[in-house]
């Protein structure tokens, strides 16, 4: 027997009582898994929120088809290590169906696409709570985001319109069709969560890692170039870099940065020094001012 | 590190928002990227300053009209601590998402516009931080550079602010009363040259100080189950933990402990969090527990020590702070939610709307109006485990849910 004292850290304990309300308050929870190292830590926070029993709940990936395949791998691997369910639906389908229209040119992205998927994939499922990784301090339209995020039946999110969440009692009565959107780790910033990582000791994809990539520079971002997914201009000069990834998103959207952090710890030392905020290297937010509040209206995470 | 959740509360346009932001710039926590979308944004709309606002006002709708809607949370640190503000709307009609950035900080800060000095919705948010019993109120008197720094309007809102305060039941708030200007960051992080009058602290110095305790001040351990775990597998057949987070205070092994609301008795046996086992587990912290006695616990239910046990109740008197467009009216019924428990609620009686000036209670209403604040009775389907608000917050608070729309409408305070 272990004699020390527990004091669970505060954003911990506050998201395993966040898991446990979803499964207590939800017929058919899902948690929205993107291999990503956010996702990665719900993971690990919704294994200690049921312990001993196994995270009572599936695991769900929309898959953009042009994911980095380290990532592919982990997913795979992370899913079967749990013995938790992995549903993967991929916007493929929906392209191929002619359901949604690929973009093209140089700043063609799948990321949009998403949303469609995700929401046939709630539907086709019933699912009524969503659990995802967003956190407030990644974008101003999140900050403004609920713990419980009430969505409509077509998924969409009233943001002038959110139900007041006062102390920690969370609300999750809706109506058939409804869903809800539940963010456990909203109140965490991104070294928050790499601190979590480090302390915890949890494993995440290589490519959150300092490795040498071939990649190009547009509008002042390092993409890579080892994927044929990532439209380049013949003029735009490959060359090899010292990179890592701060968010895995959708590789058409997601930059790179220069970085000589090859472990956790050199990683959350440059995230503590780092003078650009997480979303800096996704293009996917500097589409409008309000990219982010706009997909959110329509469905997406 | 410890986290300091604030709260801010102001009228519109008292510079919450321009606040904020200015404390992200001079405690240089705004990143490059973000800095660099403000300034382009601050010039495409002509303005010859940096208009911080857009770094918090998030949604398109506040930025056309330039106000704040809903709350937003701003994450930054300083060497010292780690800081949660939520920005809060100041119109009156979005006062409920005030509420909802207020409920869970620490500390609050109240902004007053030096020109206007002490208005309607000053009352109302200097209210509002009573009633959730914040501790630590910052009244920020700002806009000084459009009064001259006038010494003498400063002491003029502060002796009416002193004033109200004294009107109020609560006690142990601490008030601290600071000059600033947050577009031009007087007194804000950095101490203003044009306040020589004034001795006291710039408002970070000022909360870089404060104690991040829980927002119980004191109270009895409370665990409310949120659900039963029975992993039913070899390894563990009979395994049958209560998960749930403690309250107010410490369980440890062989604490003597009642279920209720069935009174039944047993003892702690074990304390776990994910694959271990404690010996003690203290406020905070989430943890699974097991009993020595197979009695019958489900959700909903709470493990109290014998001894310190709250009141179980059917009828509950309560002060209310009504967030729906449809107003309360006695005899209507509501779900509860009280913690993590349900129950089904009549209003029986509507007794005051409640002076947010502290000048008394208009008695026998027919109604209450969204933003109104008032006294009621409640009748419940089944008996609650309940302390007083200002014994233990978490265990003496509920919401009202509005069966037909399932939206969150009404937050109580029980007395």
């Amino acid at each position: 027997m272990n004699q020390r004292t527990i004091q669970v850290d505060a954003l911990e304990s506050e998201a395993i009582y966040i898991f446990r309300e979803v499964v207590a308050q939800f017929e058919k929870p899902v948690l929205l898994f993107s291999g990503g190292k956010d996702s990665i830590t719900l993971v690990r926070l919704a294994q200690k929120a049921f312990f001993p029993a196994k995270i009572p709940f599936p695991l769900m990936h929309i898959d953009t088809g042009h994911n980095f395949p380290e990532t592919i791998e982990f997913r795979d691997r992370l899913a079967k290590e749990l013995g938790v369910k992995l549903i993967v639906r991929n916007v493929q389908d929906n392209i191929d169906s002619g359901r949604v229209k690929e973009e093209t040119g140089r700043y063609a992205s799948r990321n949009m696409l998403q949303t469609e998927t995700l929401l046939d994939a709630i539907e086709e499922f019933g699912f009524d709570a969503c659990i995802g990784g967003a956190r407030r301090d990644e974008e101003k339209a999140r900050a403004k985001e609920r713990i419980f995020s009430v969505r409509d039946d077509f998924g969409q999110w009233d943001e002038k319109n959110q139900r007041p969440e006062v102390f920690d009692m969370l609300n999750g009565k809706i109506d058939l069709g409804q869903n809800v959107r539940v963010f456990p780790i909203s109140n965490w910033t991104e070294l928050d969560v790499w601190s979590y990582i480090e302390q915890e000791n949890i494993e995440i994809p290589s490519i959150y890692f300092a490795h040498t990539r071939k990649t190009f520079v547009r509008d002042g971002m390092i993409w890579s170039a080892d994927d044929a997914v990532v439209y380049r201009d013949e003029e735009e000069k490959v060359e090899e870099r010292m990179v890592r990834f701060r968010t895995v998103g959708d590789m058409s959207c997601t930059a790179a940065v220069l970085s000589e952090a090859v472990d956790i710890a050199k990683v959350v030392e440059e995230i503590r020094d780092s003078s650009i905020s997480e979303r800096g290297a996704r293009i996917d937010d500097k589409r409008s001012e309000a990219a982010m509040e706009k997909r959110k209206q329509q469905g997406y995470f | 590190m410890k986290v300091l959740k604030i709260a801010t509360a102001g009228s519109v346009d008292d510079g919450k928002s321009t606040l904020i932001g200015r404390i992200l710039y001079d405690t240089k926590s705004l990143t490059d990227d973000k800095l660099e979308a403000i300034e382009e944004k601050s010039r495409q709309r002509g303005f010859d300053y940096l208009d911080f606002s857009l770094a918090t006002d998030g949604l398109v709708a506040e930025r056309e009209q330039g106000i704040t809607i809903d709350v937003a949370h701003i994450y930054f640190s300083t060497r010292k601590k780690s800081f949660i503000i939520a920005d809060t709307p100041g119109h009156i009609e979005y006062t409920r998402n005030m509420v909802t950035g207020a409920s869970t900080a620490q500390a609050s800060i109240v902004l007053i516009d030096a020109r206007n000095g002490v208005v309607e919705q000053t009352y109302r948010h200097f209210f509002i931080n009573n009633l959730l019993r914040i501790k630590d109120v910052v009244i920020a008197i700002n806009k000084m550079d459009l009064v001259d720094f006038s010494e003498e309007k400063y002491n003029q809102i502060k002796g009416e602010i002193e004033y109200l305060a004294s009107k109020s039941e609560y006690k142990n708030q601490n008030l601290t009363f600071i000059p600033l200007s947050a577009l031009q960051g007087d007194n804000v992080v950095n101490k203003s040259e044009n306040t020589p009058w004034y001795n006291g602290e710039t408002l970070m110095h000022h909360l870089e100080r404060l104690d991040a305790d829980d927002i119980n001040e004191v109270s009895q351990v409370r665990f409310p189950v949120q659900t039963v775990i029975r992993p039913k597998t070899d390894e563990y057949h009979d395994f049958r933990g209560y998960a749930g987070k403690i309250y107010g205070g410490d369980f440890e092994i062989g604490d003597e402990v009642a279920v209720l609301p069935s009174q039944t008795k047993s003892k702690i046996k074990s304390i776990h969090f994910f694959d271990k086992e404690f010996a003690k587990a203290k406020n905070g912290s989430s943890v699974t527990i097991t009993l020595e006695d197979n009695v019958n616990v489900s959700r909903g239910d709470m493990l109290v020590k014998v001894a310190e046990e709250p009141t179980i109740t059917k009828e509950l008197n309560a002060t209310i702070c009504w967030m729906d467009k449809e107003p309360l009216q006695a005899s209507q019924k509501y779900y509860i939610k009280h913690g993590v428990n349900d129950a089904q609620a009549k209003i029986t009686q509507l007794s005051s709307i409640i002076k947010t000036d502290f000048s008394g209670k208009t008695d026998n209403p027919s109604e209450l109006e969204l933003n109104q604040i008032g006294d009621i009775q409640l009748k419940l389907s089944k008996p609650l485990s309940v302390d007083a608000f200002n014994k233990n917050k978490s265990n003496g608070s509920f919401i009202l849910i509005n069966p037909k729309t399932n939206n969150t409408v009404g937050v109580g305070f029980i007395r």
